[in-house]
């Protein structure tokens, strides 16, 4: 079978994959990476977000032999030194979930957002959200809670 | 999904021999389209030349009076990159309403117009500013490329390499966006410059088809008055569960405006 390597929250790992595999089936079912959700499995609500190279992408419709390779950021590295990212500290703050299935691809995406328009307006968040489903909550306490991150984390 | 080979080569040549090898082998650009399609096992090939690898496929570079985009150029990149917002902000638009933030971090211009979805975007931009399509092989016009419902020109095993469009003096894009999948129900590109001037319109018919009576229309002068009273015939045009042909005939000239106003 195929190997593919890669750099998981910063750890180096290698696997055996078939060449149907998923990204999401490798962090979830080989490296027990299950912070990353398989939601709906067509690439549309967005619960299986993850970061390769620094881009956030939908790791359900994503082969693992395409991120070989690369550098992949799943919800599990996000926190560091035993603290929460401020993403994270947001969403719990401003009570940013409600069943929490969505959470893991929300904050993914949210932080990607982030790092590419540090000051985002409520329509701004909201447009870049589009590719993240929630069934619960209605999307106003995630909003405020990227806006509130966002004014965390510029400082 | 049913298994395949993976292949990643890492040039055009080595991608072109993979195909060539394999019983019924399929491209992979950005896999937006493809993957879905594998999971339904509406389509099982043998074999998948994934294209990822090969560097000189990406980017973005203007030759001469033409914006050269690489066919493994996702739509974020074709949307940030500072050469296409300054030479022809409608296609940066254009790519920017693609889909979803995921999907334009994945999706390519060459896998985009390989497929031809009929409610794609970027078929609209390629007729509507003229552009040419590079493959391993030969150079194509726009205007022969796009030849049906998800049918394109291209031969078996031949690779887009490229799009060159020529820089316009005025375009302007305006879609009316599938609330959930962002997919153009109808869209319209309008430009003119080095190619004519130009009207292209996707979503509306089974392929992207250009509008005469609104290119004639436009020609004394970009404007949304010029183009108030062009209308297009609901027959042949797409019916399905998000709108009516009628519908979408109506949309043509509503898009068909906005697109003139913003090229304007």
């Amino acid at each position: 079978m195929p190997t593919v390597s890669m750099t998981v929250n910063g750890r180096a790992v290698t696997g055996e994959v078939e060449g149907r595999t998923l990204l999401v089936q490798f962090l979830r079912e080989q490296l027990s990476l299950t912070g990353t959700h398989v939601g709906c499995d067509t690439s549309q609500c967005g619960a299986c977000v993850v970061h390769v190279d620094g881009e956030s992408i939908k790791s359900c419709t994503m082969l693992a032999q395409q991120a070989d390779g690369t550098e992949v950021t799943t919800i599990e590295g996000l926190a560091s030194n035993g603290g929460l990212h401020p993403m994270q500290e947001a969403f719990r703050e401003h009570h940013g979930l409600q069943c929490g299935f969505c959470t893991p691809g929300m904050v993914m995406s949210a932080v990607d957002l982030l790092n590419k328009n540090p000051n985002p307006d409520e329509g701004e968040i909201r447009e870049w959200l589009e590719g993240n489903i929630c069934r619960c909550t209605g999307y106003h306490n995630i909003v405020k809670a990227i806006q509130s991150a966002a004014e965390n984390m510029r400082g | 999904m049913y298994d395949f080979n993976h292949h990643r080569p890492g040039s055009i040549d080595a991608a072109a021999s993979a195909l060539s090898g394999a019983d019924d082998g399929k491209i992979l650009a950005g896999g937006m389209t493809l993957i879905p399609t594998l999971k339904q096992r509406l389509a099982s090939p043998s074999d998948l030349v994934d294209l990822g690898a090969i560097g000189e496929l990406k980017g973005i570079c203007e030759e001469g009076g033409a914006v050269v985009v690489g066919a493994m150029t996702t739509h974020a990149a074709v949307a940030k990159d500072a050469t296409v917002k300054a030479k022809i902000p409608a296609l940066a638009h254009l790519a920017e309403g693609i889909g979803d933030a995921q999907v334009r971090n994945c999706g390519t211009i060459g896998g985009s117009i390989a497929n031809n979805d009929p409610a794609a975007d970027y078929p609209a931009a390629l007729v509507g500013l003229g552009a040419t399509v590079r493959t391993n092989k030969r150079e194509i016009a726009a205007d022969d490329f796009f030849t049906g419902m998800f049918e394109t020109a291209l031969d078996d095993g031949e690779i887009i390499t490229a799009v060159a469009f020529p820089v316009p003096e005025k375009a302007g894009y305006a879609k009316f966006a599938n609330p959930a999948s962002r997919y153009a129900i109808v869209g319209v590109m309008v430009a003119t410059g080095p190619a004519g001037t130009r009207v292209a319109v996707t979503g509306a018919g089974p392929c992207v088809f250009r509008l005469s009576d609104a290119e004639s229309a436009l020609g004394s002068g970009i404007s949304a008055d010029a183009v108030a009273n062009v209308s297009v015939a609901a027959d042949g045009l797409n019916s399905d569960l998000h709108a009516s042909s009628e519908y979408r005939a109506n949309l043509v000239n509503v898009m068909l405006r906005r697109a003139a106003a913003a090229a304007g």
